[in-house]
Parts: structure tokens; sequence; C-alpha cells
């Protein structure tokens, strides 16, 4: 079974699955287990999956975090797609969900998962990163740790270098 | 200036021993070329036509002496020799070796320098105008701005991955624009409203390169205190909506100008009004403290020294020359700002020598309280020199290479690299710059065509400002052969316009002649006091065809 990274470095077993979007034509295919399925398709189907501990959403980086509303917080699972590292917008994506629609649950980043971005995306709100298969996961944790403190706020803390400076 | 304090350090510190960790991956191997780049774009790292280059910080073009000295010692160690200053007021090698570039890094922090997001598609280095601070028409100092918002932008981890490079200019006078604010991607300049407080007049989607544009007022009046939170909500409206599929098209410009301006500014206030209150808003405390660094250096209760100057004018034609084309007026009596060009004929222009870096850095500590500034038109600037030392400072620096008395005149070029350094350009600008001064050689024709903005670039990117000079000479490739395309009436300041093109495009050697053409349209036909743009506005492009294509 796949791994993931933890927002503190240590590691774990992956026990959801990414429900890739299905084709024109073809319907929603989930499996007997954890899932992560498009979010808009879950949307669609909310009367079905409602409150299900098993199913959870991704987003792409086009999709807008705000259409999940008030109902962030029925989700165990929000997934946000990199589809490639050098797309940004997922950045922007979770602190929307972590600050203005104020998701508790796991935001976890997908896709394009790369080393040197996973402390960019742990102070935008991401708690769990599953690395791109290549990466060596164990790298992960000095590259979570490379900084001690930021010059923003940012999700990860609400005090700004300027404000501790006051303090 | 600003001076790092135990948290500037530590992150200072940090980041140079994570840009070694990712250079020894690269070295490694573990990271594909791909993966690499905006890592090492992030930290000034180009791979360029000859060697690599590092492009290096001066935040708001300002340094001291101790850096400037370092800078020459890692041109002299790392480098062969010389560097650039550059037009966003930063430095840049040109051939330090990859692996050596850690180290690099590790003696910058040293003197509190950098190279973060000096590249790549980020925030970069804030700019601002050269005289910040020592002129008396300026609304408040712009350079505390410029810190707060380096600080914020630095590393700032929703933004690391724009759609493309964001680069945000401050100007605090209302009487004129160093800083070229309508041509970036957001331009703030400094105002107060009615009831006399303190904000933001905030321009977005200005930009050169191949879509050249004026940057349109999206937010009249911006209170102080809400500047970052602002900035957050514009770029994190660009970061969402900008266009991602084209790098032509990925600039905010292009987003402004899709939604128009109303309608660009109407998602920046429903995205601010969410954060508008957030724990980015300013502080007043925050402000001041950043202030506090930027107080005034202990200058001595001084007279003018008219009398003085006036008879060493009399004595000297020559320094009566560069008293009144390089040096300008100062807030302070007794004191004034001194403009060193770097614009000798026949050296590139920005190109600076280890050797000369330290005689600049003794000179700011002899005549300007150890502090220099970096222009955007690639000169050095001593801000605080006393009156009464001006001729002997001049006297030091005409053996230097620094006294050539042309500032803003034709031959002060604004040139970029072009193709002799840099992979993107499409024609070489350094030997089109020297060929033009070479001609105008003669300084009293210079000063009889008064102030003329002459900008070169080697390529679309414009890092010449091509599109924004009076004048401005673009460099073009036909079938492998160089080129050169003329823009008329274009300018970077209050009244910021983007030159028109003149017509079919000219080989190199034809190039002197042809200025020389479009000068003698402006001579015959202005009228007392007009300027070459002045002239330019009022007769229009046509009579300037006429002539040159005749």
């Amino acid at each position: 079974m796949p791994e993931i990274v933890l927002h503190n470095g240590s590691i774990k077993q992956d026990d959801w699955v990414v429900v890739p979007r299905p084709e024109e034509g073809e319907s929603l295919n989930v499996p007997d287990q954890k899932a992560l399925i498009p979010a808009d398709l879950w949307l669609a189907g909310y009367e079905r999956y409602a409150g299900r501990a098993d199913i959870g959403v991704w987003l792409d980086s086009h999709q807008e975090p705000e259409s999940l509303g008030d109902k962030v917080n029925e989700l165990p699972v929000i997934a946000v797609n990199f589809p490639k590292f050098t797309d940004g917008r997922g950045y922007s994506i979770a602190r929307i969900l972590r600050e203005r629609l104020g998701f508790e649950n796991e935001l976890r980043a997908i896709g394009d998962v790369l080393l040197d971005q996973l402390q960019f995306m742990k102070r935008c709100g991401f708690n769990s990163y599953a690395l791109r298969p290549d990466k060596d996961i164990q790298k992960a944790a000095k590259c979570l740790g490379f900084f001690t403190q930021g010059y923003q706020a940012a999700t990860d803390t609400d005090t700004p270098l300027f404000r501790r400076r006051a303090g | 200036m600003y001076v790092y304090d135990e948290h500037d350090r530590q992150i200072a510190a940090e980041r140079v021993a994570q840009f070694r960790d990712q250079t020894d991956r690269a070295l490694a191997g573990e990271l594909a070329e791909e993966e690499f780049l905006p890592l090492r774009l992030q930290n000034g790292l180009y791979v360029q036509r000859l060697a690599p280059m590092l492009r290096i910080a001066v935040p708001y073009g300002m340094m001291r002496s101790n850096q400037l000295r370092r800078l020459a010692r890692i041109s002299r160690d790392y480098d062969k020799g010389y560097a650039h200053f550059t037009t966003r007021q930063n430095v840049q090698l040109n051939w330090p070796n990859l692996e050596d570039v850690p180290d690099i890094l590790a003696e910058l922090a040293e003197v509190e320098m950098h190279a973060n997001q000096t590249s790549g598609n980020c925030i970069r280095n804030t700019t601002t105008d050269q005289f910040a601070g020592v002129q008396d028409d300026e609304i408040a100092d712009p350079r505390p701005y410029c810190e707060i918002i380096r600080q914020w932008s630095t590393f700032h981890p929703e933004f690391a991955f724009l759609p493309r490079k964001f680069k945000v200019a401050v100007n605090a006078s209302e009487k004129t624009d160093r800083a070229a604010i309508q041509v970036h991607d957001i331009g703030l300049q400094i105002v107060r409203n009615e009831a006399g407080d303190l904000g933001f007049r905030v321009h977005v989607g200005g930009g050169l390169g191949r879509t050249p544009m004026v940057a349109p007022v999206i937010r009249e009046f911006l209170p102080e205190l809400d500047l970052l939170t602002y900035l957050e909500a514009v770029l994190r409206v660009y970061n969402r909506y900008g266009r991602r599929d084209n790098k032509f098209k990925a600039r905010i410009k292009i987003l402004v100008k899709a939604l128009t301006p109303a309608g660009f500014a109407d998602k920046v206030e429903a995205e601010w009004a969410h954060i508008k209150d957030s724990p980015t808003k300013l502080t007043r405390d925050a402000i001041d403290r950043i202030k506090s660094y930027f107080t005034e250096p202990s200058y001595v209760s001084l007279e003018n020294a008219s009398d003085l100057l006036a008879k060493q004018r009399f004595e000297n034609r020559a320094f009566d020359q560069w008293l009144s084309h390089n040096v300008d007026t100062h807030k302070k009596p007794g004191y004034s700002i001194v403009n060193l060009t770097i614009k000798e004929t026949g050296t590139p222009p920005g190109d600076v020598t280890d050797r000369q870096m330290e005689q600049i850095a003794d000179l700011a500590d002899e005549y300007s309280f150890g502090e220099i500034r970096v222009t955007h038109q690639q000169n050095v600037v001593l801000a605080d020199v006393r009156q009464d030392r001006l001729f002997e400072l001049w006297q030091a620096i005409v053996p230097m290479g620094f006294g050539t008395a042309n500032l803003n005149t034709l031959t002060d070029v604004i040139c970029c690299p072009g193709g002799d350094y840099c992979a993107l350009a499409n024609a070489k600008s350094i030997p089109v710059a020297e060929a033009i001064q070479r001609r105008f050689d003669d300084l009293d024709y210079l000063y009889d065509l008064g102030n003329i903005d002459l900008n070169i670039s080697g390529c679309m990117n414009a890092c010449g400002h091509h599109h924004v000079g009076n004048i401005g000479v673009l460099g073009v490739d036909k079938k492998g052969e160089e080129f050169y395309q003329i823009s008329l009436g274009g300018s970077s300041h209050h009244d910021a316009s983007i030159g028109k093109i003149l017509g079919p495009s000219f080989a190199r050697e034809a190039m002197p002649d042809v200025i020389a053409k479009i000068i003698d349209v402006y001579v015959g036909r202005r009228t007392e006091e007009e300027t070459f743009l002045d002239t330019y506005r009022r007769i229009g492009i046509d009579p300037f065809k006429e002539s040159v294509y005749a």
C-alpha cells in the first residue's frame, strides 16, 4: 500500500484511493474502500454520499473551493490536486478552505507533489501529502522543516513576524 | 537603512541551508532539471548563454559600503572580476559556477544580502525612487513600505508559484516618478486623502514585454494599514484566475484587461472583504518600527555653499557641467545628491569592476554616510554629499570613470546585456549603445538637446525598457540577422506612455545615423523650452518617419 507524509514529517500507510473523473458518458465507479471522488460529483450526488466516513473529495486546481460552502466539515478528507508542481492555485485553495470555510479535517496535497513544495503546502493548511512516487519520502521531514518561522501570517500562524516583533 | 534582527538572520541562514540542500540534490540527479529550474530561479540563478548568471537582490536599490565591498570580493573570488547593475536595481554576476552558489549565498548572508526571489514566477524585488528620503517633494519616505513589502513577499507560501513573475514599485513624489510605477504589475503611489491620511493609489496591470501596457488605477485610496491585506487580495485573485495556459498571456495585465479594470477591481474588493481585518493588517507599531530604520543620517547643520560652488564652477567648466547635470538638490541645506554615471563610452552600461565597486564603497564612506543606491537607469547615487566637498569628490571620480556628466541625456542609455550575455536576446544591444555614445560625444550638443531617455532592449522581454524610452530601440531577429526597430514617444513617468513604432527596422550600422535624423527633426521643429517628448507629442510621428525613411 502506498504511503503518505503527515505535516509533522511522519509517514503512514495511505488507505484512501483517488477516483479519477469518469470519461464522458461513463458513470462514477466508487470502489469498496475509502475513496476520494471529484468534488463536483460529490455535490451532485450529495443525497447518496452525505455523512459517509469513507467518502472524501478532491478538487482540481481550477475548481472553486467555495462551491463546497458550509458542507466542508461533513467531509473527512479534502484533497487538492497539483496537476503540475508549478501550478500554484492549490495554495490559495487550501487557505480558503481552512481560513474562510473553516475546514478542520484532513487536507491533502495530491498530484505532482514534490519535496521542495511541502513547506509552502504546510503553511497554507495542508496536513498530509501524497508525494509523487519517484520522490524519496524519507527526505520529507527535512524538507518540511527548513524554516523555523515565516514572515507572513498564513494558515499555520495568525501572528505575522511584525506582530511577534512587537511582543 | 534596514538592519537585520535575529529573525531576519535566522531566516537568511535557513534559506542558505535549504538552497545548499537543493543544489546538492540537483547535482546528485535527485531533482530533474525542470524541477530544479523554479527553485534556482527563485534564488536568482539562471543558466545563460555562456555560463550561469546570479542575480543578487538589492532591496529598493540601497546598499551599505560593506555590502558593496563584499560584492566586489565575491565577483573577484567567484567570477571574472566584474558585476552588472540592472534596471531592477539588482546586481548580476555573469560567470559563477553552479557548485559555488551556496557558498556565495553564505557570504552574502554575512552582510545581510541574498538572492531571494530575484527571478522566477514569484514576487520580485520591490523597487522605488533612488532619491527616496533625500528630496523634499515626497509625501512620505517610500522605503519603509518597500521593506514591509519585502518581508511580506519573502517566501510567501501562497505566492511562490504564480502564473508569471510579479513586480511591485512604490513612488512617493507628486512631481515625478523615478520608479516607473505605471509599468509594473502593481504600482503604488503614496498619497494623502482629503482628511490628510496617508495611503496609496493602486495601479495594477502595467508592464512591458510583448504586450506593453500602462497600469490603470484600481483603487484611488488604500489606507496605509491595509497595504498588505490588499496586496494579498490582488495576488490571490491573480494566482487563481491569471492565465496559465500561455506564458505570453500569463502576466496580470492580461487578466486586468480581460476582466476590465473595474471588473478586476470588483473581484479584488470581494476577496479583500474576507481578509481585510485578518492578522496581516498592519499595525501602527509595525510601521513605526520599520520607519525607525530609515531615519536621517547624522547631518551637520550647514548653509548652502552657494558662493564656494559659484567660484569653483567659474574656475572649472567641466565641474560646472557635472554640477549642472549629475548633481541634484537635497532637502537639507548644504547637502546635494550626487549621481555617479556608470556610462563611460566603451563600457557596457551598468558594468562595474571589482575595483570600481571598492572605489564606490570608499567614496560612500568618505562622502555619504557609507550608503549607496543603485538606480533603475543603471547608475549609482551618493545621496548625502556635503556641498563644500563636491569639488573634491568630482576630482576623485573623474579618473575612476564615474564623472561623465551626461545624466538624463541621450548618451545616458538604459541598455540590457543583450546578445553578448543573455540567452533570450535576439540581438546585441551593448554595441548599439556604444555606437550612439560615440556619435554623440559632444557634451554641449547633448546639453542643448536636453533630457532624452534612450532605452535599448535586445529582445521583446524589454529588460532595457525600450517601450517607455522617449526613443526606444528593440533588437529583432530576421532570418538569423540582427535588426533594430525604433519606437518614439514612450515615457515611464507620471505621464507614462508606450512608444509608437516608427516603421521598418534598421541594420546595426545604420543606427547612429537614424538616431541623428530623429534628433535633427526635433531640433528643427522644437519651440524654446520643449523637451524631445513635448515636441514629439505636439507634432506626432509623421515628421520623424518622413525624415528617417526619406
